[in-house]
């Protein structure tokens, strides 16, 4: 009887070190949340490949919006001298830069929006048009990969703080927390013409 | 034989304890879940006319017509009209149908849900990963604005509806091809936990009258092998599976026949076999073959 209760109890141990000590499953998650970046990445590369097209669209129709036509503009510019990389993630102060960034981008392609609500013939223009759902478009994209990319870095970040898994990051992978996505600080002001 | 009982209600006790573990750690997500304004309504086929804005020609015309399109190309075209979103963001009700029915093929990824809310008069085509190529938010929108809008505008449903189909099957036709003889159904929509549950449950019961070693081994390997790659559950319920597993394959058989297992290690029996027959209980209806959404398409409003 004894015996035989040894035995399992070893099992136990085998199994669920085996099973428990996701040195597999932190990689997973870390590579997973690399991925879902990769998409964050794709989505906001999408929106910038717009920019150009959409301004020239604009401002044959509506000359005197220079301003916000140059807002956009350098906003993409900044954009675009931001490098970026999978290994981001980790670095909280690339991150914030990024963010950042892509924040200012969205309020001007806003505000350019806001604009064009005075030009009716620019809005009746299907080349216009056709931008537009391109951009809608992006924007919807960029959320739904944002959303999924802080879903992995929450499985990541808590793969790595709970137990057992704790013990092996901290003796083996010495992984660190990922930053999340945060929303935009002009997200709040933003039209939001959708209800 | 006092002995014995105090350790079986001990056993039990531990059990339970562990049951009301796993099952507190995977509620907060259906409580999450609940927790939407809107649910998602149940996919009832091709055409899930809840707002009830088509003819029953109309509809039946349709679901005809898709069920081909699926045949020849394995593309899912599904529709979904509601009465109302209840404040909830057009584009993201359409995701969460779209993560909830998982329109399109795993791996083609060739899904697209054409979505109508019938009192904001809003419409949304969602687009699958793999059509994006071919079915771009440009495309998408011209379809909304050039087919669909002009005809619901005149109130002419019907025709809307139809032309929308006609146009979008007309953009993703050819970009994929259905296999050979492909299975028409896969997965219902309910969870298969219960049966495949109930069905472990009795594996390990004969496994360990032969051995607890044996049944406690399948227990901790099976239970979350079954949980992870049948139903896709997260790694760490996985865990608590493989744990809850391990007791259960040890201590069910003592439950079961009140008497404790055999001495020997049978190796003869192979659990593995069990996690298919387990998941093979399900039904005929229509379902989504696991497609993955982006977030492409276009939403628009008549």
């Amino acid at each position: 009887m004894m015996r035989k209760f040894t035995i399992c109890a070893i099992l136990c141990l085998v199994v669920m070190g085996v099973t428990g000590c996701g040195y597999n499953t932190i990689q997973d998650l870390d590579e997973k949340a690399k991925a879902a970046w990769g998409d964050v990445e794709a989505a906001y590369q999408r929106r910038n490949d717009l920019i150009p097209n959409l301004v020239e669209t604009v401002k044959a129709y509506a000359k005197h919006e220079r301003e916000t036509l140059q807002a956009v503009t350098d906003a993409r510019a900044k954009v675009g001298s931001i490098q970026v990389s999978k290994d981001m993630i980790g670095d909280p102060k690339t991150m914030a830069q990024f963010q950042e960034a892509q924040a200012t981008m969205s309020s001007a392609l806003s505000r350019l929006l806001l604009v064009v609500e005075r030009y009716p013939d620019l809005k009746a223009n299907q080349n216009f048009r056709d931008l537009q759902h391109q951009l809608e478009g992006t924007e919807n994209r960029i959320n739904v990969a944002r959303t999924r990319f802080n879903n992995a870095v929450q499985n990541f970040n808590f793969s790595i703080r709970m137990f057992p898994y704790n013990i092996t990051n901290s003796l083996i992978l010495h992984l660190k927390e990922k930053e999340y996505f945060k929303a935009d600080p002009g997200a709040a002001k933003a039209p939001q013409v959708k209800f | 034989m006092t002995y014995r009982k105090r350790n079986i209600s001990r056993i039990s006790n531990l059990i339970f304890i562990f049951i009301c573990l796993f099952l507190t750690l995977s509620s907060p997500l259906s409580a999450l879940r609940s927790a939407y304004a809107l649910d998602v309504p149940p996919l009832r086929g091709y055409v899930n006319d809840y707002a009830n804005m088509m003819s029953d020609q109309t509809r039946a015309k349709l679901e005809a017509e898709l069920k081909a399109f699926e045949e020849s190309d394995s593309t899912q075209l599904v529709i979904l009209t509601i009465p109302s979103l209840q404040g909830e963001v057009l584009e993201e009700f359409s995701m969460k149908v779209a993560e909830a029915w998982k329109i399109g093929q795993k791996g083609k990824d060739n899904g697209i849900i054409f979505l109508v809310a019938s009192q904001e008069r809003k419409i949304r085509i969602e687009v699958g990963r793999g059509l994006e190529g071919r079915l771009t938010d440009l495309t998408a929108g011209r379809v909304i604005d050039l087919a669909i809008k002009p005809r619901f505008k005149r109130n002419d449903y019907n025709g809307g509806f139809t032309a929308g189909v006609h146009a979008i099957v007309d953009a993703a036709r050819g970009e994929f091809k259905a296999e050979e003889r492909r299975a028409p159904t896969r997965k219902k929509q309910g969870s298969p936990l219960p049966a495949i549950m109930i069905f472990s449950a009795i594996a390990l019961a004969v496994l360990g009258r032969f051995s607890r070693v044996l049944g406690g081994a399948a227990g901790a390997v099976g239970l979350p092998f079954i949980a992870y790659f049948v139903l896709g559950s997260s790694i760490i319920t996985a865990i608590l599976l493989g744990v809850l597993g391990l007791l259960l394959g040890i201590f069910l058989p003592t439950l079961v026949s009140g008497r404790g297992g055999g001495g020997f290690i049978h190796t003869g029996g192979s659990w593995s076999s069990g996690g298919d027959s387990g998941g093979s209980d399900f039904g005929g209806g229509f379902s989504g073959g696991g497609g993955d959404f982006g977030g492409g398409g276009a939403s628009g409003d008549w």
